[in-house]
């Protein structure tokens, strides 16, 4: 049978010496679907989605990413999915027709479909005349939505986004989010961590992770009642309060 | 539907690993990426020639024009000739001539003759009367290599000498050659390698160490907090240069040490104005420091202008490598804005030749006034505020 | 007498291919013992404006008062009464926690001793770890150690740049707690966040993009200006309703919050029954439509639209 997910995690674990940084972390998670990646810095995310992508080894567990094995099949991995964080994405002194042709090449596009894609996205996102500009030159907001269109650009089975809009203004924020929702809509799986807590809502499903371990690990609406909480804000700030972590 | 784009790759594609375009991209934006930015290109194909051009011209091991001085006792023809030969030599420019052997300290102590030829009195006599003779060869072994390679110079121009006036003879004159190195008798390179490397080591811990500590600051974002509370920006920078300062004088007394106790290198001159001139050296280059770091603001920057900027001029000007007289003459005047130099040139007179401070005043001089231009610079290129 | 005053204040940078105004003109007033709020996105020019107050850099045009004193002719004076914060809170990673603070105490000419009630409250949580290395602490306890540096030497106007960024959101609200009972100590506090909910934690913000002030008044003033009538609505499919919203000519604006959209209509007198029927037409159910108050981050993406307009 031919499974519809395209991250299996069985008691993921990854330890650092005698610090358990993911311990024995399970999820799945459908092709699709929106999901939140959430927790405190010192959690465990960013070691986690590090052994998603394929660029550490667990130090136990079992997990599969678009159906290719974490332990053994990491460079099958990084070839079908995609990845955007705040701090990297793309290169500042190559214009936006260089950086679309890198990647594009990078992820082993041919030249016709490079060319088709810089047109598409330029339209898309609104960057017709600024396709020989530096993208240092470009304000924040269309930066961060231009490298989201460029870690898709081969059509992943699923795109990891680590914190994309941090420092970006609110309305820049929901176009962000706009392109997420397209995305998902074409089939790409979105796995997504934020700390922003509205952003939380716009997902299917939110995990919350505490000192290593998934607290909880449902859709927004269940987390808010299971929590007898209004909001994902105070969902999250009753799991994290518990954390012993934060030293 | 269920869509297995992820487990079928589209035929269309060039799979990455048949190397297809990905690799040839990424050469293309790595071309891009050092185009764009001038200043690496800069360095990366300035620096080549310039060091070719240096390597090949200036620095030759060859020692050429090494003053020498004659103390002839004979003044016959047969030492006239001899003379003759020597002023001939490309290897050798006669300058002075001696009248005694109480001048041969005095020449040496002044520091620009190299060698001094003795030829005793009765040179031609003992020649015709009794075929053979002796010269004596008296070199200035402070740099042992100089020494050696003119004394084997000496030697050949002696030789030649000597088969030139058996021509013709029966019985052959052999002319002895007794060579006496000064200061240095069993030449040993550590006299003219613990000075260079002293002046190695000091420059690099001020100035480089130094410069990397305050960029540091910069770098890490305390420099702005720093800025804004009532110290004196000048006084955070001497705070910081003085640790660097204690490191080096304890540097340099290990050297010391070591190289009295595990090299036999002695210290023929005064300790306390060894030391002295060691600490006036440390402020230079702790001035140098200050000054490269007020030039950027990225360690990396700081660490490759010391290297380049630093490093190299002082191994290769310094003299401790390659004599410097042997250099064409602009870059010889290039050498005396290196500061490791002079103080290259104060070590080596004071450890080596035990000479004391009659001898290096000139020099110290030189170098106080390079500390007060450095400082002075350094002070008006600090800057009190971040732009 | 006001804590900090800013008139006309612009500043630009220049690089060879292009001139970038990072503040364009900014004036305004910040009054004893305020706990005052610099909200919005990077690029804003929060950080400029932050380094031209504590003297770390010149304006090119306009002029600034900080504690009674000019930030150009007598910035030693100021450089030696106010605390600052810079973003990073930059410590020195390998001395402990104790070092980092006796260091401060001691540049400021004061003791740890002398104003240990004034970061007392805040340094008692971090205490227990003093001989820990600050490169090993965490982003919480970083934020506290930063702070207290900057309160060691009883500052009266205190330049906190971005202090809650990268911070868990558990910290970011202790800190703010800890701003409150420092406000209570009468010290003036100037803070710059990206986070738009924290704005209704100040006694008074500017809203900030691009280099210009978009607003600037009590939080719950700015909301009042917001001057349209907002509506919240939701229903089943979320996703494909704020498409329709936003194509539906009687829309002004509609923007995804959370479990709502926040949707402000053309006109004014609409009321939620027209929303209602646009709903029902395109066979939405478990519709749920309010009135609601307009919220900071509401009041912000209006007055960029209005900016935006110009």
């Amino acid at each position: 049978m031919i499974s519809n997910n395209v991250i299996t995690a069985e008691k993921l674990t990854k330890r650092f010496g005698d610090f358990i940084a993911v311990d024995h972390i399970s999820f799945e998670v459908s092709k699709s679907e929106i999901f939140g990646f959430l927790g405190a810095n010192g959690a465990g995310k960013t070691t986690a989605m590090r052994m998603l992508c394929g660029l550490s080894a667990p130090t136990s567990g079992k997990a599969t990413v678009a159906g290719f094995d974490v332990f053994h099949q990491t460079e099958n991995i990084k070839k079908s999915i995609g990845y955007m964080s705040q701090k990297f994405s793309l290169y500042e002194d190559l214009t936006v027709r260089e950086n679309i042709r890198f990647y594009g090449g990078i992820y082993g596009l041919s030249k016709q479909q490079i060319i088709d894609k810089t047109k598409y996205l330029a339209e898309h996102l609104h960057l017709q005349n600024q396709q020989d500009t530096l993208v240092k030159s470009l304000p924040l907001g269309w930066k961060q939505k231009l490298a989201f269109s460029v870690a898709i650009v081969h059509d992943p089975a699923i795109v990891f986004l680590d914190e994309p809009t941090g420092g970006v203004d609110p309305v820049t924020r929901r176009e962000f989010w706009e392109l997420i929702y397209d995305a998902s809509e074409k089939g790409i799986t979105i796995f997504v961590t934020t700390h922003y807590m509205d952003e939380a809502e716009y997902c299917n499903r939110v995990s919350i992770m505490v000192d290593g371990k998934i607290e909880a690990l449902d859709s927004p609406k269940n987390l808010k009642q299971n929590f007898n909480s209004a909001s994902m804000d105070e969902v999250f700030l009753k799991l994290a309060r518990k954390a012993t972590r934060g030293e | 539907m269920i869509n297995n784009k992820y487990s079928t790759r589209n035929p269309k594609k060039i799979p990455l690993s048949r190397g297809g375009g990905a690799f040839l991209v990424f050469i293309k934006k790595e071309f891009y990426h050092i185009w764009r930015d001038k200043r690496t290109l800069f360095i990366l194909l300035g620096i080549p020639i310039t060091q070719i051009i240096i390597f090949g011209f200036a620095l030759t091991n060859e020692v050429k024009n090494s003053k020498i001085a004659i103390l002839d006792f004979s003044k016959d023809v047969a030492s006239q000739q001899l003379i003759q030969k020597f002023s001939a030599s490309k290897y050798f420019y006669y300058t002075a001539n001696l009248y005694s052997y109480k001048e041969v300290e005095p020449i040496f102590k002044e520091g620009k003759i190299k060698m001094i030829l003795v030829i005793p009195q009765q040179f031609a006599n003992d020649l015709v009367h009794a075929n053979k003779t002796q010269v004596q060869l008296i070199c200035d072994a402070t740099d042992p290599n100089v020494a050696s390679t003119l004394s084997n110079y000496a030697g050949a121009v002696i030789r030649d000498y000597q088969n030139i006036i058996n021509q013709n003879q029966k019985l052959p004159y052999r002319i002895e050659t007794e060579v006496r190195m000064m200061y240095n008798p069993e030449l040993k390179g550590a006299y003219s390698f613990v000075p260079g490397v002293m002046a190695l080591i000091l420059m690099l811990t001020c100035a480089m160490m130094t410069s990397i500590a305050i960029v540091k600051e910069k770098e890490m974002g305390t420099m702005e907090i720093i800025l804004v509370s009532p110290l004196k920006p000048f006084g955070v920078v001497v705070a910081k240069a003085i640790p660097y300062m204690l490191l080096s004088m304890i540097n340099v007394i290990t050297i010391l040490l070591l190289s009295f106790f595990v090299l036999d290198v002695p210290i023929a001159g005064s300790l306390s104005l060894l030391i002295a001139e060691s600490l006036l050296f440390t402020i230079t280059s702790l001035a140098l420091g200050l000054l490269i770091s007020s030039l950027t603001n990225s360690q990396q920057a700081a660490m490759l202008i010391s290297l380049l900027g630093l490093f190299l001029p002082t191994t290769v000007f310094s003299g401790y490598m390659f004599p410097i007289e042997n250099m064409p003459v602009p870059l010889q005047v290039m050498s005396n804005i290196v500061p490791a130099k002079w103080y290259y040139y104060i070590v080596k007179t004071v450890m080596i030749k035990g000479l004391g401070f009659t001898y290096i005043w000139k020099e110290t001089l030189i170098l106080i006034g390079m500390t007060i231009v450095l400082f002075t610079l350094s002070i008006k290129k600090f800057k009190i505020r971040l732009e | 007498m006001k804590a900090v005053v800013l008139e006309n204040i612009v500043k630009k940078y220049a690089t060879k291919e292009s001139t970038v105004i990072a503040l364009q003109g900014i004036s305004f007033e910040v009054t004893n013992g305020e706990l005052f709020g610099i909200v919005g996105p990077d690029g804003a020019g929060k950080t400029s404006l932050f380094r031209i107050l504590t003297t770390l850099l010149l304006a090119d045009e306009g002029n600034a008062v900080v504690d009674g004193f000019d930030v150009v002719k007598d910035y030693k004076a100021i450089r030696q009464r106010v605390g600052y914060m810079p973003g990073r809170f930059s410590l020195y990673q390998d001395l402990t926690v104790e070092e980092n603070l006796e260091f401060f105490a001691a540049i400021f000419n004061t003791t740890i001793h002398e104003n240990y009630d004034l970061i007392k409250d805040i340094y008692s949580q971090i205490e227990p770890f003093k001989t820990r290395r600050a490169g090993k602490l965490s982003g919480g306890m970083k934020q506290k150690l930063a702070l207290s540096c900057a309160l060691i030497h009883k500052p009266s106007v205190l330049f906190l740049d971005e202090p809650t960024t990268g911070v868990d959101a558990v910290s970011r609200k202790e800190f703010w707690e800890m701003l409150k009972r420092l406000k209570e100590q009468g010290i003036t506090i100037l803070v710059s966040t990206p986070y738009m909910d924290e704005a209704s934690l100040c006694d008074r913000v500017a809203l900030m993009q691009n280099g210009k002030v978009l607003a600037i008044d009590k939080p719950e003033n700015i909301n009042k200006d917001f001057g349209k009538k907002l509506w919240a609505v939701r229903a089943d499919n979320m996703f494909g309703l704020l498409k329709k919203l936003k194509s539906w000519e009687a829309v002004f604006s509609c923007y995804s919050f959370g479990e709502y959209y926040h949707v402000v209509m053309k006109d004014d007198e609409a009321d939620d029954n027209i929303i209602d029927c646009f709903l029902s037409e395109h066979h939405y159910t478990e519709v749920e439509i309010k009135l609601i108050e307009a919220n900071i981050e509401d009041s912000f993406m209006a007055l960029m639209h209005v900016e935006n307009d110009k």
